[in-house]
């Protein structure tokens, strides 16, 4: 194929996916934003006024990052899972398997469509913040490429996660057990220096702090750990992601026999 | 229904396949095909078979034969254990890209998203293939107006009928006019009516320079559209011939005859072999060096009328059966 005929097979797949989680408003986009609303009333109004300072800001302003952050995470990574298995469920999968267009644009198509929710849901919310506290941006650069990063990174890990997905139950496990505790545990609420040192080595090891964190320090100019090192990190991981997932396709793992 | 075809520059254009060679080529060429399933299922046992271009051609067998089997390798829909495949000449495992633009697949099941309108349907299936989409604007509404579903384009698929769906997925494996078109079973669980007009509309694409490879249970349907047929039984090919060639090996053929006045007993037909099945049917076995007028003739002779006649099974059909029959008997041998 050529360049153009890439590029117009790409924007299929990613137009194909917005038209999607677009087209079912209701389950995508409504409510995150309703939840988001209900953390800002419950935990920033109500119990955060009660709080006080946390990192040198009121309750609010330090989770309000935090939940944009969330919400990114979980539906970045829940659109690609959802989507693609789906996909594979309803059998039309064989309508890319059949076309000409290679392993690595469906991955972007389907990674890109990803993150056109995360970021989609990440303005919504971030819109509805403003209803509760003033948001002031620390370093725009920043604050994009980590939320951008965080997207692609996490609609990696939905992709695989349906690949290896063989029902509607073992796409809802991940996101269940291990994406949302790491996200609970990941700095969203509170700030590590408040554990003890034995819990503040252990929450190091949480990937999500580090994207957290640094989402943070672009809006608020304050991070627990090295903005530097959790780029390299989130950089090294999407790497890592890439490549699993582009093998699982070109072996045809759960879609061809 | 489907819509005629309108002779205008448009129509031929969008018939005739994309990258037509000037000089005929093989367009399907399968070289000691062996699948082996993880359960280790042999489901193909090195199965060779040549297609050229221009062709309709007939893969028929018994379920579980090995059909959708090869068709699955041929569309990269299942990977293959050994041997290699071609489609025009592109290798698929070399030149998969060029193969696959090449080759339109309308698959046994329906296999689209229900939830999605007709028009986005083929519009995604054309994007697919890179094809700009002012093109393949109006390309799916050449095909969708041909296939009687132009005033459907808007529904969501889960809406259109059975025969809707199959001739939906008809349209979306042309957008990108192939020269291949794989169909497999095409015609299930569509009316009489309709699966003549799609015949008439498979033989249209087909004399404008597709080749077309079907599969099918109708039998009536192979015989009457394709001109050359491969017969495959527990992953072997048993025949691979032309139909004219393959049905001159019918030996014998079983007519129904229907006949007046009543008969409490078998008329007398010396040399044939013959049952009266009620008072008012007669079933005659006819082999293929006897004539039907000594039938007639003794019939006549003994006061009696054929009313109306035509035969017990279609002819592919009889011949299918003994085939696979008589390869279950060698393989038991």
């Amino acid at each position: 194929m050529t360049s153009s005929q890439l590029f117009v097979a790409f924007w299929t797949i990613v137009t194909k996916e917005v038209r999607r989680f677009t087209r079912i408003w209701g389950q995508t986009l409504l409510p995150p934003a309703i939840t988001m609303t209900l953390y800002f009333i419950i935990f920033g109004n109500l119990i955060g006024s009660r709080i006080g300072e946390m990192g040198g800001f009121n309750y609010m302003e330090y989770i309000v990052p935090g939940l944009i952050m969330m919400s990114v995470i979980t539906n970045s990574y829940g659109n690609v899972v959802s989507s693609f298995y789906s996909t594979k469920f309803q059998r039309n999968i064989e309508e890319l398997l059949v076309s000409p267009i290679p392993h690595w644009v469906i991955l972007c198509g389907y990674v890109i469509g990803g993150v056109s929710r995360g970021l989609a849901v990440g303005f919504i919310v971030t819109l509805l913040s403003l209803f509760f506290t003033d948001l002031q941006i620390s370093n725009i650069a920043i604050t994009v490429s980590i939320v951008f990063l965080t997207a692609v990174l996490f609609s990696l890990g939905g992709f695989i996660n349906a690949v290896f997905a063989n029902s509607f139950d073992d796409i809802s496990i991940v996101p269940t057990f291990i994406l949302t505790p790491l996200t609970y545990l990941g700095g969203v609420f509170y700030s590590i220096s408040l554990l003890p040192d034995f819990w503040q080595g252990v929450s190091m090891l949480n990937p999500i702090l580090y994207m957290v964190n640094t989402f943070r320090y672009g809006i608020l100019g304050v991070s627990d750990i090295n903005v530097g090192f959790a780029y390299s990190m989130i950089l090294l991981f999407i790497v890592i992601l890439f490549s699993v997932s582009l093998h699982l396709l070109k072996s045809g793992k759960g879609i061809r026999s | 229904m489907l819509q005629p075809l309108n002779e205008d520059r448009v129509a031929h254009t969008m018939l005739t396949p994309a990258n037509q060679d000037q000089f005929m080529t093989t367009a399907l060429s399968i070289n000691n095909l062996r699948k082996v399933y993880g359960n280790g299922f042999e489901a193909l046992k090195g199965i060779s078979l040549q297609v050229e271009e221009g062709d309709f051609f007939a893969l028929l067998g018994p379920n579980g034969a090995g059909k959708s089997t090869t068709l699955g390798i041929v569309s990269s829909l299942v990977n293959k254990t050994e041997g290699s495949v071609s489609v025009f000449g592109h290798d698929l495992e070399r030149e998969l890209s060029k193969a696959k633009m090449c080759l339109g697949v309308v698959p046994q099941e329906f296999n689209f998203n229900m939830f999605e309108k007709v028009i986005d349907i083929v519009l995604t299936q054309a994007g697919y293939y890179g094809i700009p989409l002012k093109v393949a604007r109006e390309r799916a509404e050449f095909y969708l107006r041909k296939l009687g579903l132009w005033e459907k384009r808007n529904e969501r698929a889960r809406m259109l009928s059975g025969g809707m769906k199959r001739r939906l997925m008809i349209a979306r494996a042309l957008i990108h006019n192939p020269r291949l078109l794989i169909l497999d079973e095409p015609t299930a669980g569509v009316d009489i009516e309709l699966r003549r007009s799609m015949w008439d509309f498979l033989q249209e694409i087909n004399a404008a320079g597709t080749t077309i490879i079907l599969t099918t249970h109708y039998l009536e349907e192979a015989e009457s559209l394709c001109r050359n047929i491969a017969i495959i039984d527990h992953g072997t090919i048993v025949q691979d011939t032309s139909m004219r060639e393959l049905l001159a090996q019918l030996n014998t053929e079983t007519f129904i005859l229907d006949i007046t006045p009543a008969q409490q007993q078998a008329p007398q037909l010396k040399g044939y072999r013959s049952e009266l099945v009620d008072d008012h049917t007669l079933v005659v076995e006819v082999e293929r060096e006897q004539g039907m007028n000594a039938i007639f003739q003794a019939l006549e002779a003994q006061d009696i009328q054929v009313s109306s006649m035509r035969n017990k099974a279609n002819r592919l059909e009889e011949l299918f059966v003994s085939l696979v029959e008589q390869n279950l008997e060698q393989e038991k041998a």
